[in-house]
């Protein structure tokens, strides 16, 4: 959690010194959420993360490295350049990279595991992340439908942190409460307070472990708040003041912090000592990232499919070169 | 012994699945109902739970199909018609098609497109989607127009690493026959001299290569010789037997069974304008479907797609201009 969240400032701080092209999307209020879900999943699963779950990819394995070499186009990252920010993945190590269309990554999830019961694999689990405005998708509906008919081992985590975009709640569903969408489907959920790291934790160790032992596919629907715009181009400025006032608007990681002191399993000193190593950590990771080549036009072979002889070459016309 | 353009496409799919334990079938109705065209009939039974029956969810379908197959699997999707394609349209389009190039893990799925047009089926039931998937980088549109190529084409799109988008026409199912499977194939890319001839070029892919062979059959009785290129695959083009036949005859028609604007027959004659404008001796010249949604009844769809009589006639006036 605090690695993430300490990334993130990073970022933020990067992208406002115009030192990242496109946009950075921060997982702030996220975290306890995304950490407990990666915390529950292990290698040989599969993950889908979804756009703020920064803590929950470096829970499931995904090194700083590659967070940091996509947001600053390194060449040497996972997306070599070709694609940013939240948009990496390893698809052959379980982490799928996001398309920007929200729940179009569920279904792929669902066909990762249907390959994996072909292959006689048991035991895996696979986890998308969604928020409340993926649920008014289709793909969100034909894909849970779906996992429900194969009975599939997928978790799929809603974070319901009130808007999309700028779209609050009320303008994007009317049932009384997510989870309802799951039982339409005949698929089992579970509510989460995403503020409280202790719930999150219990909670989805608790999904994660009935979906490996063959519960079929359940859903966990977090409340929580996004303490930040969509994107750090986005000032957030039409959040309810009343929302950031309530329980809802709670900081998971003060709340976290503060459980540690007031149990006296962590003292300040401690944390302290804690958030100046992962400081440290990114820090090393955004200076040898900013030593790295972004992506050479000139050697990029502009070849989108893997059969290369089959790709099609257009004459367009060249400039003329210049004397 | 005679085998249908049908029949080739089951066939195919039955070595698929017998060569190669990765490949799967997954599309409406396809277990043990056999497919709404029966191009499954038998599979499920043949290859038990490898051939899978998917709920009304296109892009639920395309995406487990791009799951699966990063895990390892070669699966084989069946639209039930092209026209059902375009809910799952993001999946392909955006997800499939892109893969390959944000992380260099290939995406071997195939996606079975029944399409085109039958007499009465309306405008849900007929259309010809091969352009719109052209369009976007990462895939490959295979447009077979032959038995030997409905069979060798769809094992070779199992095979490639790549996504294939496979036109089979539904109106050569059964009337398409062949005297047996072919034992070689031409590689995929490749267009084929479907006839000789030394007038004018006719291009057409899918099942519009049978019309314009049937043209030219008529043609040739009035002494003109009209060569007929099938491109069996519309991406990737093969321009370079365009442009050769173009150089033997002066004169390019393109037909297409899809809709007029852009598509393949634009791009190949801007292609043969771009490249080869000195080979013409006449403007190129392009027959379509025609602009509207594709209508239901016979008097009103035998005119609106091309036929053999109508691309007889562009022919003609091709060859007076």
């Amino acid at each position: 959690m605090l690695l993430s969240r300490v990334l993130d400032e990073k970022m933020a701080g990067l992208y406002r010194a115009g030192k990242i092209q496109g946009g950075v999307f921060l997982s702030r209020g996220q975290e306890a959420l995304s950490a407990s879900l990666g915390l529950a999943l292990r290698k040989g699963d599969i993950f889908a993360p979804l756009i703020r779950d920064g803590a929950g990819r470096l829970a499931f394995g995904e090194p700083v490295l590659d967070a940091v070499r996509t947001y600053l186009g390194s060449v040497l990252g996972p997306m070599r350049g070709r694609d940013g920010n939240v948009h990496r993945g390893r698809p052959r190590e379980g982490l799928l990279p996001m398309i920007s269309h929200l729940g179009a990554m569920i279904s792929v999830v669902n066909g990762a595991l249907m390959a994996r019961r072909f292959k006689k694999m048991e035991g895996c689990v696979g986890a998308a992340s969604v928020g409340d405005g993926a649920t008014s998708t289709g793909a969100f509906h034909e894909a849970l439908n779906q996992a429900a008919v194969e009975r599939l081992p997928l978790v799929l985590v809603v974070a319901n942190n009130q808007y999309a975009y700028s779209t609050p709640n009320r303008r994007q569903f009317a049932c009384e409460d997510l989870m309802d969408k799951a039982a339409g489907y005949g698929v089992p959920a579970r509510h989460v307070d995403g503020t409280d790291l202790e719930d999150c934790l219990r909670v989805l160790a608790m999904t994660v472990a009935q979906t490996r032992a063959g519960g079929g596919p359940q859903m966990v629907v977090a409340s929580l708040l996004r303490l930040c715009g969509h994107g750090e181009h986005d000032d957030a400025s039409y959040i309810d003041e009343e929302l950031k006032q309530s329980p809802l608007g709670r900081d998971c990681l003060k709340v976290a912090e503060e459980r540690l002191l007031r149990e006296g399993w962590a003292d300040a000193e401690a944390i302290g000592a804690l958030r100046r190593q992962v400081t440290q950590e990114v820090d090393e990771a955004v200076a040898t990232v900013q030593r790295e080549p972004g992506p050479d036009p000139y050697k990029e072979n502009w070849c989108a499919l893997s059969s290369r002889h089959l790709t099609e070459v257009f004459k367009d016309l060249e400039p003329a070169p210049q004397p | 012994m005679s085998i249908t353009y049908l029949e080739a496409i089951r066939a195919a799919q039955a070595k698929a699945l017998a060569d190669d334990p990765r490949v799967f079938i997954y599309g409406q109705d396809v277990g043990a109902f056999g497919g709404a065209f029966k191009a499954t009939k038998n599979l499920a039974r043949e290859f038990p739970g490898r051939v899978l029956d998917a709920p009304i969810s296109e892009d639920a379908i395309v995406g487990a199909a791009i799951g699966a197959a990063i895990e390892g699997m070669r699966p084989i999707i069946e639209m039930q018609y092209a026209d059902f394609s375009t809910p799952g349209l993001n999946q392909i389009i955006n997800q499939a098609a892109t893969l390959f190039w944000r992380t260099q893990v290939p995406c071997p799925i195939t996606i079975r497109l029944p399409s085109g047009g039958t007499s009465g089926a309306g405008p849900f039931h007929s259309q010809s989607l091969e352009c719109l998937y052209a369009h976007y980088p990462g895939l490959i549109v295979m447009t077979p127009a032959t038995v030997e190529d409905a069979y060798s084409m769809l094992l070779e799109a199992v095979a490639l690493d790549d996504p294939v988008i496979f036109c089979e026409h539904k109106r050569l199912y059964s009337h398409l026959k062949a005297p047996a499977l072919p034992t070689e194939a031409m590689p995929v890319g490749k267009a084929r001299i479907a006839r000789a001839g030394r007038d004018l070029t006719i291009v057409a892919y899918s099942a519009m290569v049978q019309d314009a062979l049937a043209a030219a059959e008529e043609l040739a009785a009035e002494g003109l010789e009209i060569e007929v290129v099938d491109l069996r695959s519309i991406k990737p083009l093969d321009t370079d037997t365009i442009m050769a036949s173009v150089a033997r005859t002066g004169r390019l028609l393109c037909v297409g069974e899809s809709f007029p604007w852009g598509g393949v027959t634009a791009e190949v004659i801007a292609r043969v304008a771009a490249e080869g404008f000195g080979l013409l001796d006449a403007p190129p010249q392009r027959l379509n479907a025609k602009d509207t949604p594709i209508p239901f009844h016979p008097n009103l769809w035998l005119v609106h797609r091309p036929t053999a009589e109508s691309v007889c006639a562009a022919a003609r006036n091709l060859l007076e201009m």
